[in-house]
Parts: structure tokens; C-alpha cells; sequence
């Protein structure tokens, strides 16, 4: 018995590193050329290990930016997509707490049906409704603007959903326990709603945080200006160059400081992720 | 402290379900009464309905000389403890006991002295700085009657609250409830579907089925003169024998072939008049063949239960089930010839239920 679970894990270990290498091989290359001249990256005999301009690089695209196209430092388009990825985040547990705590323990008139819209504005995302979304961002005198970045991607229904499962697993005994402790509604909210969805909260905030980090198509339409871009935005535009030789050490140095943000929120999360995705303890 | 008046309260839901349909009875001060029946019989939402957390739909709710229909869970001066403890479970033990204090603005050092004091009766103290996943299921439920105690209420409400534990701990915080309230003096509702709980602790007994209150009395009153089959199959463990019979003179009925007495029997009846006849397990005596009023029972198997022996088998080709002590009766399967106390006997109208006794 014993010889088997070995022979088990070590097939175990040899899948995984083989699924490890295959995610993070290309990571690895794009580091490598983050740290090599121009030169070397475009020649196709780059090595497997890292080069001497790590510095040199890094400090270029951070703080001066590229020599075309887009001049500005990588250093204001990471504070652009951080800013966004936040109040998208943010506004979206915030809005989604709120509308999920109504349609659960408040008895009003057509709550249902308030529900069943919220649910299908899951049928219904940015991509689908851009150009009324557009429209309104713009009559607003929102172009170029965090609020014109972050707003029309904050309502949605995924939060909602996801907190009303939860809230309906609470057990009703404590909003009793509740009011015969004398807690109000906004009471019950805050004292023991809330604590309990820590996990909930966590859970949303790292899928919220990188979809609002990843978004591609709506910072490109809303912004012009090139000091409002998003880095995500600003990679595309540094592979795509017109007359003039794609500087990959300097794109693949974007792309590695664009992975930063969402692993650190990741690995800072992780815990209480894991837990509100699994949790079963009420 | 305070008695507490039910008056004609009523419950009926949105779909039209009577749930509770006119219930009246008063709890002195300081009483305890029980209320039970089985499952969806309405005693819990009488229950919750006392607490606040269901509306009243006619009737009238009182908590000392106040009527409370209209007044909030927390303004009725009420304690509640939860089937399932209802424990904050982000809150530590201190804290779960004292919010309901806190919400009320209770200064701090009262909070704490009374925290502590709670601690000391429920012998919780060590577990103050715990949360209550921490906590195995008897000491869950202390602090969730220490949450009660804390805020010295008029009423203490239970909404079965044993029915999560292990039968060995049931036992011994039932006599811990008990002692509890004794010593503190609190008029307390309690909710239960388990007559042994219902008799142990109650002073005053409240059967109820099908939203009404089949009997109301002392518990010892209620066993002994139970008013309806109803009550009478469902207190009293093994449940009485019910078999089918007919009323053959004043005092007297036909069970088959054979003559009883009952003397607890109403003499107004109609001689054949078809009855049920209700005896209890325990109360069964051994006969002798050709005896007065002696019966042929059919032992059929044998359950042993330590102290006591039950033998079950049947009876005028009814199942029946006769209690006799370990040694008493002779275990073997196969005819007995068994005799009742005429005191003993119980006889209920066959069309409704009730109960056919003087007075």
C-alpha cells in the first residue's frame, strides 16, 4: 500500500511540474527579455537567462517612457489601471452588498422583480451596450476621466448574485437573535452581516480587482488623452509600432510590471479567498 | 417579572394556512409552562409570536398588565434561546452575551458585572474569550442561555432548546433549565415536541394539535386524565394502548368478549355506544384465566429496557404493549391473562377524541 501512494504522488509531482513549466515558461521568457538590449531581443538568439539591462530597462519604461508613440512613463498608466481596478472593485462590492441585502431580507413591492433586472444585466455586459454606454459617458463630460473609466463597469450583477446565495445561507435565527438584542436593521447589517461576509467580500474583490485591471476595450474608447491611459492599453500600443522597430525589452518590461498589481492582490488575498469560495461554516 | 395573557390570539399566513386558531391561556408569574404537540401543531409560532418575531394576526398578546401586540422584540422586555443557539458566530463568547446590553446602552461596568455574574451561574467563565465555533454543543448552549440571563427579562422564551444535543447532555441541562429559572424566579415559555421534557419541566402543561390547545393543566394532571385520545397517546412513554370497544352499562364497557370497569366513566351514555378505551403500558397488572375482567393478551416479543420490560403483542387482534419490571412477569412469549385498575381505565368518544369522564 505504501509503494502505491508513492508511486501515485510522484505521478502527481511529475504532472504538476510539467503544468507548471507549460504556465510559466513564457513568463519566464518575457522576463528574460526584459532584461536584454534591443538588439539582442530582435536578432532571435536570445538566451534563456537573464541579461545586464535589467536596470537600464526598468528605469526607462517606469519613469521616461518609449522613443515613440506613446511618450509617457509606465509609472502614471500603473496608477491609471490601479485607480480603476479600485473603484471598480470597491464600487461594485459596495453597490452589490447594498442591492443583495435589500432583495434578501427586505419585504417591498416588486422585489422580485427588482431581482430578476439585476439578474439580466448579466446578460447584458459593457461589450454588448457599448455605444449607449458611450454615448452617456460622453454627454456626461466623463471622457477622459476615472470616474468615465470606472463607473460604467461597476454595475453588474456577479456581486449581487454572489452575495445573496450567501446572505440566504445565514441563518434566520440570527436576525431574530438580532432584534431581540435590540439591533435595527442598518445594526444587524454592520454588526453581524457584515463581519460574516469578510470572506464573501475578499472572494470578490480579487476576481473584481483583475477584471477591472484586465479591462482592454473601454479604457480604449473613453480615453485620448495619452496621460489617462492604462497599461494594459499602452503594451498593445508599444507592439504595434509604425515606422519604427518595436522595442520588445521595453514592452516585455511593461508586461511583466502590469502582472505586479494582480499577483500581489492575489497572493495578499489568497487566504480568505480560498476560504469565501469553499467556506462552509456559518 | 411578569405573568403573561393569551388571549384568542390567532395566527393566519398570507396563504390562508390557520396556523394558531384562538389560543387563550395565562402563565403566572414565575411559572414555567410548556408548550407542546408535534410537528407544525403551531407552538412555535405561539412562541414567536409572545417574542415579537411574528405578527399577530387577531388576539392579544400581554407581558405583565402590557399588551404587546404592537411593541418590538427588543422593547418586550424578552430573552429568547434558539434551537440552534442563534450564537454571532464572529463574536466571542463575552461579546455574543453582551450585545444585546451594549445595543441598550447599558454602561460598561454593568455590562461586565453582569457578563461575569451570568459566567459564574452557567460555569462559562473559562470559555469568555471564545468564539463559538470553538465550543462543543452543551457549552454553545450555556452561553446561549448566559445571552439570556444577562439581560434580566421579564419572560424567558425556548424554542427547543435541546433537541441539538446528545440524550445524555439533554438530561442534564434540562435539570439545569429548570433549577435556573426556579432560582432566578423568571416566567418561562418553552417549546418543545419531547412529553418528557414536557413533564419534567413544566408546571404548567399546554398540549397543543393542529393549532389548538388539545389540554391545559398540571403535567402529572394531564397524565392522569388526559381529555383526549389525542393527549392521551401522545404524553407518556410508551404511548397508551388504544383498542376499540363499546359502552355496556353506567361504569362499565365491553372490550370484545369481555367486561371491564372504568371507573372514571360518564353515566349519561347510550349502553352500545362504540368508544376507544385507552390503557397505559405501565398500568397493566397480571391476571389469572377465568378472572373478572381479565384479558387475553398475545405476547408476541420482548423488549428490554434494564429496570423495566416491555412486551409487545396483541390484544382482541389489536397491537398492544404492556411495561411490567424486569423479573416481575415471567418473559416468555405466548398467552397472558392481564387485568386493569379500574381507575386506570380511559375511555374516549370514538368520533371525536374526547375524553368520556365525570367532570
Amino acid at each position: 500500500m505504501v509503494e502505491d501512494r508513492r508511486l501515485g504522488d510522484l505521478i502527481a509531482y511529475v504532472i504538476l511540474t510539467i503544468g507548471v513549466l507549460i504556465v510559466a515558461f513564457p513568463v519566464w521568457l518575457t522576463f528574460v527579455a526584459s532584461t536584454w538590449d534591443a538588439a539582442t531581443v530582435i536578432n532571435g538568439q536570445m538566451p534563456l537567462y537573464p541579461g545586464p539591462y535589467f536596470f537600464e530597462n526598468y528605469n526607462r519604461i517606469l519613469f521616461i517612457g518609449t522613443s515613440s508613440t506613446t511618450r509617457e512613463p509606465v509609472i502614471g498608466m500603473m496608477l491609471n489601471s490601479f485607480v480603476m481596478a479600485m473603484a471598480i472593485a470597491l464600487g461594485k462590492i459596495f453597490i452589490s452588498v447594498l442591492s443583495a441585502y435589500a432583495v434578501v431580507y427586505y419585504r417591498f413591492p416588486f422585489r422580485m422583480a427588482a431581482f430578476w433586472i439585476i439578474f439580466i444585466t448579466l446578460m447584458l455586459p459593457v461589450e454588448v451596450r457599448i455605444f449607449p454606454t458611450f454615448k452617456i459617458v460622453s454627454d456626461l463630460n466623463m471622457l477622459d476621466t476615472y470616474q468615465g473609466l470606472s463607473i460604467p463597469l461597476i454595475a453588474s450583477a456577479t456581486g449581487t448574485l454572489l452575495f445573496r446565495q450567501f446572505f440566504m445561507t445565514v441563518p434566520d435565527e440570527l436576525l431574530e437573535a438580532s432584534k431581540i438584542d435590540g439591533a435595527g436593521p442598518f445594526k444587524f447589517f454592520k454588526d453581524t452581516l457584515l463581519p460574516l461576509s469578510i470572506t464573501t467580500i475578499a472572494a470578490l474583490f480579487v476576481i473584481q480587482f483583475i477584471y477591472g485591471w484586465n479591462q482592454y476595450l473601454w479604457p480604449l474608447l473613453v480615453t485620448t488623452k495619452d496621460s489617462m491611459q492604462t497599461i494594459v492599453i499602452a503594451i498593445r500600443k508599444m507592439i504595434t509600432t509604425a515606422d519604427a522597430l518595436t522595442e520588445w525589452q521595453l514592452a516585455m518590461a511593461t508586461a511583466m510590471l502590469a502582472m505586479l498589481p494582480p499577483v500581489f492582490v492575489v497572493i495578499a488575498m489568497q487566504r480568505l479567498f480560498v476560504k469565501g469560495l469553499v467556506e462552509t461554516e456559518k | 417579572m411578569a405573568q403573561v395573557t393569551l388571549n384568542n390570539v390567532k395566527k393566519v399566513y398570507a396563504g390562508g394556512v390557520e396556523a394558531v386558531k384562538g389560543v387563550s391561556f395565562d402563565i403566572p408569574d414565575g411559572g414555567f409552562c410548556v408548550l407542546v404537540g408535534p410537528s407544525g401543531c403551531g407552538k412555535s409560532t405561539l412562541l414567536r409570536m409572545v417574542a415579537g418575531l411574528e405578527t399577530i394576526t387577531s388576539g392579544e398578546v400581554a407581558i405583565g398588565s402590557r399588551t404587546v401586540n404592537q411593541v418590538e422584540p427588543a422593547d418586550r422586555d424578552i430573552a429568547m434561546v434558539f434551537q440552534n443557539y442563534a450564537l454571532y458566530p464572529h463574536m466571542s463568547v463575552y461579546d455574543n452575551m453582551a450585545y444585546g446590553l451594549r445595543n441598550r446602552g447599558t454602561p460598561k461596568d454593568e455590562i461586565e458585572k453582569r457578563v461575569r455574574e451570568a459566567a459564574k451561574i452557567l460555569a462559562i467563565e473559562a470559555l469568555l474569550e471564545r468564539r463559538p465555533r470553538q465550543l462543543s454543543g452543551g457549552q454553545r448552549q450555556r452561553v446561549a442561555m448566559g445571552r439570556a440571563i444577562v439581560r434580566k427579562p421579564q419572560v424567558f422564551l425556548f424554542d427547543e432548546p435541546l433537541s441539538n444535543l446528545d440524550a445524555k447532555l439533554r438530561v442534564q441541562m434540562r435539570v439545569e433549565i429548570k433549577k435556573l429559572q426556579r432560582a432566578l424566579g423568571v416566567t418561562a415559555i418553552y417549546v418543545t415536541h419531547d412529553q418528557v421534557e414536557a413533564m419534567t419541566l413544566s408546571d404548567k402543561l399546554v398540549v397543543m394539535n393542529a393549532g389548538e390547545v388539545e389540554q391545559i393543566g398540571l403535567p402529572a394532571d394531564v397524565y392522569r386524565k388526559p381529555a383526549s385520545k389525542f393527549v392521551a397517546t401522545f404524553i407518556g412513554s410508551p404511548p397508551m394502548n388504544i383498542l376499540p370497544g363499546a359502552v355496556d352499562g353506567p361504569g362499565i364497557v365491553a372490550l370484545g368478549e369481555t367486561i371491564i370497569e372504568a371507573r372514571d366513566l360518564r353515566e349519561d351514555l347510550a349502553e352500545g355506544m362504540p368508544v376507544e378505551i385507552g390503557l397505559r403500558p405501565e398500568d397493566i397488572e397480571i391476571a389469572s384465566e377465568g378472572q373478572a375482567g381479565s384479558l387475553p393478551f398475545d405476547v408476541e416479543f420482548i423488549e428490554e429496557l434494564g429496570a423495566t420490560q416491555l412486551f409487545h403483542g396483541k390484544l382482541a387482534g389489536e397491537p398492544f404493549v404492556m411495561q411490567a419490571a424486569t423479573g416481575e412477569v415471567a418473559a416468555h412469549e405466548g398467552r397472558l391473562w392481564i387485568a386493569v385498575d379500574p381507575d386506570k381505565v380511559h375511555v374516549f368518544d370514538l368520533k371525536t377524541g374526547a375524553r368520556l369522564g365525570k367532570g
